[in-house]
């Protein structure tokens, strides 16, 4: 029997009916159209359906559609801001991050956890905390360095917005 | 067209923000599992459980008979290839194959092969259906070695294959496919010349492309036959002509709509589902969605062959190569096809070798049919190759570097496969790795660094290109060319740099099969140099026809117009007259309609490409873990394009190729089944696992390309086995001659040497 | 299949026993999920207890011991600064764990219950003696880890069981504990072989109280008292650490298979023992500094 499940998406309340063993991951793509979070493996290895479940970084495919009853979810669809990037999605076409890009959004969403919990990662902080998101095109060496620059960036506005 | 090289560039070489770029970062890029339509079925394929077997009967009542389903096709829906129909001008692939390896016939021949496939209202009921279809088995015996493929009395997975070029054919069915064989010289001569010979064997396993795009697409057929198919692939093209090819249909009863494509590497030149989904829509009247789990994708699809190599090579004492041979086996899976003959091709051509002489097989096995990927059939091959060249170095107490340019194939030298090298970079590739601070930095205890080059034909081909001045003065590009690694910014910067105009003037587009006209593949390196030429050619059209309207409005002979800046441009009575591509566009009507320029082309003068990568390595002599400290990727371009995609390209492959190296492989069990169809166990490499790769491009352009351009993407796969493998084999003071260099086989190589020292 | 989320105890000890066997607990769901996508049958009944407030908790005892809920995912473990720093081993092998995505969502209690020889956290939990909460319809009990798995995927839980939390002991002064694992790549695979060792020095640096456990080296992860032995009264001098290097080697019991072969597991635990014994060592001595 489908559920009715009442929960937030990049900040905006969302309802939906789901079966209680569909994927989260499936019923961003499938019931709600947010196609951005892409299916890798469906197991958990590729990283490419990364999301955010309130504060966690998660694997959509390996959450539950029902567990997101009265939890926050966010998507790569919710990083910008109207039309103005992220300074991740800028950093990662200043810097080429991207080849065929499938890969690209759950680089983002797990991007922003990592430097949501630690503004000024070192190089290997940002390798093992991306470990989890596989990238077959770039050898990940533009993806690891738009993550340093964004981290700077970002560090940088926010210490101009308050001096 | 040689000039065109001298002037300076203004958008050629720079690196602005990819056009689709925007896309691809916010999640709105549609690629091939992205596209629905809303009555769309949900497509199955049922798979072999066994490596190889008779498939006695096959009933699907059961199935069909399930609430929600809603048809269902096996091989018996596909049609007889006849004989003049199995391939295209006798080029491969092979389309009887190929059709029997998109739904199996009398025989399934690899575990995941495909062998009926189910449409029905959502996944769970398809998936239902396929345990209701009911088939009869008789499990053979299997092969999945390919030395044991070989041998007499081996499982044979075609009864009646005859080794191809064998003179006199062999009267006996095999699994050896064919046998090709190069000469270049007299090794026996060459031998006998030589101060010292090293022979080794070397063994590789197949590796996956790995994209991390899953095979996927949809199909609506109409009830007059008209197909749409939307798909990502590496040729839209390609689905068509396949698709029509495998299904008996006309060419223009299909359009083909390219969607985003998630990573290819050769792995997406061919097709799985689409005839499939274009089989089932037909059948059940519905547009039909189907996709492949990761599984399925490690199960049925192509990797790139596994090897077993024997090769030879002698040299002076000082150091100068003088002969080379060897004997190449490729797994080719369960069909013919392995790219044997391009490993004997590839795996020398960086020297300059006056007798070589190398023998391929391609050998059948109960394993999924081999795909292209990335460089077809070279790394193997350039592994056992640079393996031995480093042996060399060790033996000869040579600078690795300065042997491999004591032998380096320069301009004019004739290659052992038998044209002689134009205009190549080998040699500058070497001098740039020598001279980089990578190759003199310090080792520490138990690291060692490894050097390898590589070389690749790149290609050119059919390709088309048609440009469009909007009535605002931007430009369309469109092209049939899937974008699989920012090539969209490439042709955006070559037209904008013939139109002189700013690159944010131009707008890229990839369009479906009936909207331009047709175009070889994504593939061999050729886009960004044969597609660019397309583009070349049509702006430069272009800007013949913009000078011809100029001269029109302002009524003098077009001689007097010259293109400048983006603007026509002329002289009257001494004072400089403009006229701007909007302006031009704005007066369409008055000039004579719209303007223009479609170019389809068959591209020739592919330069030639190489690199030379260095890698340093540690090896945890107690574990046989092996970390990759620094890595430096040297390669011809020619020149580039976008230079942060050329770097791209380049890391990208590199970083492929140390998974070959060190720990991707198939596993299987005793029966023949994949161990490890999964991202967990099949270990394609982590962030954490990879340095920054250092890149360094070497710009010796292509003469027969207006801007100089080479293609780049399949070199840098080639370097990095030989390259790891030299390093570990440095850092270990054990040759490393079986990939991948996992850790317990590092450790056993280690142990071994250890109790021969004793 | 029918999802509950309940939010007391006794209703997940209700809802289990009611499954009459059918039932399952989900924690994070990781490994449950995976194999529901391989393949696998789903239960009749799926028991999500995260949203049970003394599952998702880490709570520190006025003795210093530890009770961490069984649910608390590995990140929120990690971010415990106290606890990390009691318990080194254990929390960096929670932490070795998959990737980031996998540590928002894996916790102890679906670590130990998954019932992996490869379990990254359960050598280190039976290493550092830590027991569990164990909740069922007729009362609850308390196990020790080291006694929970069965065999390869079995623990010896009743049907309407489940682990409610973990305890972990309070530490003596210059006590430490580390956990070291074998895998091809730097992060993302199972265990090849894994080594958790847990020591308490005296004020000489002389080893008063050792324990070893092994994983991915046996069908079920192995407390190995004859390589703590080994350690106890000594320094961990080099001829100390060649002996627990072969006695580990020899414990062994493992399998061929895809991850590695006998030999080996066997001699990279004998090497992953040392090493983890050496950390441990210097955590131990550096905490008396501190």
């Amino acid at each position: 029997m489908k559920q009715h499940i009442c929960t937030h998406i990049n900040g905006e309340a969302a309802e939906f009916l789901c079966d209680p063993g569909d994927t989260l991951l499936q019923v961003l793509r499938d019931n709600l159209q947010l196609t951005g979070t892409k299916e890798g493996c469906g197991s958990g290895d590729c990283g490419a359906c990364s999301v955010m479940l309130d504060d966690r970084l998660v694997c959509s495919c390996l959450v539950l559609a029902v567990e997101a009853q009265h939890h926050q979810i966010g998507t790569v669809e919710g990083l910008a801001t109207g039309d103005r990037l992220h300074p991740l999605q800028q950093a990662f076409l200043d810097h080429a991050a991207l080849q065929c890009g499938i890969c690209t959004p759950g680089f983002l969403v797990a991007a922003k956890a990592l430097l949501d919990h630690n503004p000024s990662p070192t190089e290997s902080e940002v390798r093992f905390w991306i470990a989890g998101n596989l990238c077959r095109c770039t050898g990940y060496d533009k993806i690891v360095r738009a993550i340093l620059a964004a981290a700077e960036n970002m560090r940088d506005s926010h210490a101009g917005a308050q001096s | 067209m040689k000039h065109a090289t001298k002037k300076p560039l203004r958008s050629v070489g720079t690196r602005p923000v990819r056009p689709d770029g925007i896309d691809k970062v916010t999640g709105r890029a549609l690629f091939s599992a992205d596209f629905n339509l809303p009555d769309a079925l949900h497509g199955a394929v049922l798979r072999s459980p066994f490596a190889h077997a008779r498939i006695l009967s096959i009933d699907t009542t059961r199935a069909l008979a399930l609430a929600g389903v809603k048809a269902v096709v096996t091989a018996s829906d596909m049609p007889a290839i006849p004989d003049d129909k199995v391939m295209i001008n006798a080029q491969p692939p092979d389309f009887r194959d190929m059709s029997a390896n998109i739904l199996a016939r009398e025989k399934v021949l690899y575990e995941g092969h495909a062998i009926a496939a189910v449409a029905a209202k959502d996944a769970e009921t398809a998936n239902r259906a396929l345990q209701l279809i009911d088939i009869e088995y008789e499990v053979l015996p299997h092969v999945i070695d390919v030395q044991q493929a070989m041998e007499p009395g081996a499982p044979l997975l075609h009864e009646n294959l005859i080794t191809k070029g064998i003179n006199p054919a062999p009267v006996q069915a095999s699994n050896i496919a064919s046998r090709h064989e190069q000469v270049h010289g007299d090794v026996e001569l060459g031998f006998a010349q030589a101060d010292i010979i090293l022979t080794e064997e070397f063994t590789t396993q197949p590796v996956h492309q790995g994209y991390i795009e899953p095979h996927a697409c949809l199909a609506r057929v109409a009830s007059d036959g008209q197909t749409e198919i939307w798909c990502s692939s590496q040729g839209q093209f390609m689905v068509r002509a396949y698709c029509a090819r495998l299904l008996d249909m006309p060419l223009s009863q299909i359009r083909v709509m390219p969607l985003e494509i998630g990573g290819g590497f050769g792995g997406k030149t061919t097709v799985y589902l689409e005839p499939l989904a274009v089989l089932l829509s037909r059948k059940s009247g519905l547009p039909v969605k189907m996709q492949m789990s990761r599984a399925d994708v490690f199960r049925a699809t192509g990797p790139a062959p596994g090897s077993y190599i024997s090769m030879k090579i002698g040299a002076r004492k000082d150091g100068t190569l003088v002969a080379a041979q060897g004997i190449l086996c490729y797994q080719a899976g369960a069909f013919a096809g392995s790219p044997v003959r391009l490993g004997c091709m590839t795996a020398f051509a960086p020297y300059d070798i006056a007798n070589v002489k190398l023998i391929g097989y391609d050998i059948v096995v109960n394993r999924p049919k081999s795909a292209a990927y990335r460089a077809p059939g070279a790394p193997m091959a350039s592994f056992a190759a640079e393996s031995l060249i480093d042996m060399l170095a060790q033996r000869l107490d040579m600078d690795p570097i300065d042997l491999r340019i004591r032998n380096a194939a320069r301009e004019g030298t004739r290659t052992a496969y038998g044209p002689s090298f134009k205009e190549i970079g080998y040699l500058e590739t070497l001098e740039a790795a020598r001279a980089h601070p990578h190759y003199a930095a310090p080792l520490g205890k138990n690291q060692g660094r490894g050097v390898a080059s590589g070389f690749w034909f790149n290609i050119g081909g059919q390709s088309s290109a048609a440009l469009t001045l909007n009535e605002d003065g931007t430009v369309m590009v469109a092209t049939g060319n899937p974008d699989i690694g920012g090539s969209r910014a490439s042709m955006a910067l070559m037209a904008a740099e013939v139109l002189q105009i700013d690159v944010s003037q131009v707008r890229p587009q990839i369009v479906d099969t009936s909207s331009i006209a047709y175009s070889d593949l994504t593939g061999g390196s050729r886009v960004t140099f044969a597609v660019g030429m397309a583009v070349i050619q049509a702006a430069s059209d272009m800007v013949v026809k913009l000078q011809e309207r100029a001269a029109t409005l302002w009524d003098v002979s077009v001689e007097h117009v010259r293109w400048q800046d983006g603007c026509a441009v002329t002289d009257v009575e001494g004072r400089e007259e403009r006229l701007s591509l909007a302006a031009l566009a704005a007066q369409t009507a008055k000039t004579g309609g719209p303007i223009a320029a479609h170019v389809s082309l068959n591209a020739q003068g592919a330069g030639p490409g190489f690199g030379t990568h260095i890698c340093d390595v540690e090896v945890d002599p107690d574990t046989g873990r092996v970390t990759v400290l620094r890595y430096t990727a040297v390669q011809d371009v020619g020149k580039a394009v976008h230079p942060s995609y050329v770097e791209g390209q380049l890391q990208g492959g590199a970083a492929q190729g140390i998974g070959w190296a060190l720990n991707e492989a198939y596993m299987y069990d005793e029966n023949g089944a994949q161990l490890n169809p999964g991202f967990l166990d099949y270990r394609v490499p982590v962030a954490s696992d990879l340095p920054m790769i250092d890149t360094v491009l070497v710009e010796v352009p292509n003469p027969r390309h207006p801007f100089g351009v080479r293609g780049v993407g399949e070199v840098p796969i080639i370097p990095p086995l030989g390259a790891v493998a030299n390093a570990v084999s440095r850092a270990s003071g054990v040759r490393h001659v079986d990939l991948p260099m996992s850790p317990p086989a590092v450790l056993k190589a280690i142990q071994r040497a250890a109790r021969r020292r004793r | 299949m029918q999802y509950q989320a309940p939010t007391r105890l006794d209703d997940v000890a209700a809802l289990l026993a009611s499954a009459g066997g059918h039932g399952r607990v989900m924690a994070g769901g990781t490994d449950l999920l995976a194999r529901f996508a391989g393949g696998m049958p789903r239960p009749a009944v799926l028991v999500d207890i995260k949203r049970v407030a003394e599952l998702m908790v880490i709570e520190q005892d006025s003795d210093g011991g530890f009770t961490v809920g069984a649910g608390v995912c590995g990140a929120a473990i990690n971010e415990n600064a106290i606890l990390r720093q009691a318990w080194p081993g254990v929390t960096e092998a929670m932490d070795l764990i998959g990737s980031v995505q996998i540590q928002g969502r894996a916790s102890l209690g679906g670590n130990l219950c998954n019932a992996s020889p490869a379990a990254d956290s359960v050598p280190a939990l039976i290493a550092a003696g830590a027991s569990c909460r164990i909740l069922g319809s007729r009362g609850e009990r308390t196990l020790a880890v080291a006694d929970v798995i069965h065999s390869p995927g079995k623990t010896c839980l009743g049907t309407d069981e489940f682990i409610v939390s973990f305890y972990l002991p309070p530490r003596p002064a210059r006590s430490a504990d580390a956990y070291l694992r074998l895998i091809p790549r730097s992060e993302m695979d199972i265990a090849v072989a894994g080594a958790a060792v847990n020591l308490t020095l005296d004020d000489e640096g002389v080893v008063v109280s050792a324990s070893v456990a092994l994983g991915a080296v046996s069908p079920v992860p192995l407390l190995v008292p004859r390589a703590a032995d080994v350690m106890l009264g000594t320094r961990l001098d080099n001829d100390v650490m060649v002996q627990l290097k072969s006695v580990v080697s020899a414990s062994c019991r493992p399998i061929n298979d895809k991850r590695g072969t006998i030999d080996y597991r066997n001699h990279v635990a004998g090497v992953l023992a040392v090493r983890a014994a050496l950390i441990a060592g210097q955590r131990a001595t550096a905490k008396e500094r501190a």
